[in-house]
């Protein structure tokens, strides 16, 4: 049952990505452009999923289990660091130059984008390093 | 600054939007998680016991999201202008960045600031901030 409400909340979201447009690149960097003409689309969507996130994530935050009874994992991280500050830094540059972030990637290689493909290929790999940044880091020798 | 009237979508952003919202709060609601998809799939990397199928189904979701998308409309084909060369360096930028940030667009951006959470409002200012100078200084200072 949560396999099935994690897939529909992934299609949802997809289809999201779909109609807002923020599926498309071009579109997402038309937004990041400020000096150019700018198309300010972008600042909609977010305003949209926010309205209806403030009013479900603050029915969410007072349950102790979810409707299905899974745990409830919310986060609970309030630390402001120098790991988020920098890796949101990386993460906007690598937005800005293709305008792809992780969830259109996704659903633009569902539409048989071949460049799309390479992205979420390279986005694995950026998170493969990490792990393997993280293992170094922690000193614990590497387990295979 | 001018905005380019012809390409702003209001309507579609907000009801595209919407869905996301929708999305995120049902993940939370029935999953008790946060749909950040950086998260959802960066934990395939270093897979848990009981932690695949779930993650694995919401990115299923999300690829197989404009197959169901062109059931009922029409897809147009995503515009994506960057060379294979700037998809990968972003891929690996917005792989690695977003695990560092424990969080991306949908994370930080939809969820954090659902939960009014100052953490994901710092990630998002400083993700959009960044995304905003790549794109100055890739289309208007260097011209790519």
């Amino acid at each position: 049952m949560l396999v099935f409400a994690s897939l529909l909340s992934g299609l949802v979201f997809g289809l999201g990505l779909i109609v807002s447009g923020m599926a498309n690149p071009a579109k997402v960097l038309g937004f990041l452009d400020l000096a150019g003409r700018w198309d300010p689309s972008l600042a909609l969507v977010m305003a949209g999923a926010v309205a209806v996130g403030l009013v479900g994530f603050a029915v969410a935050r007072n349950r102790s289990a979810s409707l299905l009874g899974a745990p409830m994992k919310l986060s609970t991280a309030r630390h402001i660091d120098r790991r988020l500050v920098f890796g949101s830094a990386l993460f906007g540059i690598g937005w800005g130059l293709a305008g792809f972030c992780p969830g259109p990637g996704l659903v633009a290689l569902g539409m048989g984008e071949v460049k799309a493909a390479a992205f979420v290929a390279a986005m694995l790999a950026g998170m493969v390093l990490f792990e393997l940044l993280e293992r170094r880091h922690a000193g614990a020798p590497p387990s295979t | 600054m001018s905005i380019d009237w012809n390409a702003f979508t209001p309507w579609s952003a907000l009801a595209g939007g919407t869905l996301i919202g929708i999305a995120a709060v049902m993940f939370a609601l029935l999953n008790g998680r946060i749909a950040g998809i950086s998260g959802v799939i960066g934990g395939l990397i270093k897979p848990a016991r009981g932690d695949v199928a779930w993650r694995a189904s919401f990115a299923v979701g999300l690829v197989v999201a404009p197959l169901v998308y062109s059931l009922f409309a029409s897809l147009a084909r995503p515009q994506i202008a960057a060379h294979y060369g700037a998809l990968i360096v972003a891929g690996l930028l917005v792989g690695i960045g977003t695990r560092y940030a424990s969080g991306c667009t949908s994370g930080h951006g939809v969820c954090g600031l659902s939960r009014l959470s100052l953490r994901s409002l710092v990630a998002t200012a400083v993700f959009m901030g960044a995304g905003f100078a790549a794109v100055f200084l890739t289309r208007h200072l260097f011209g790519i």
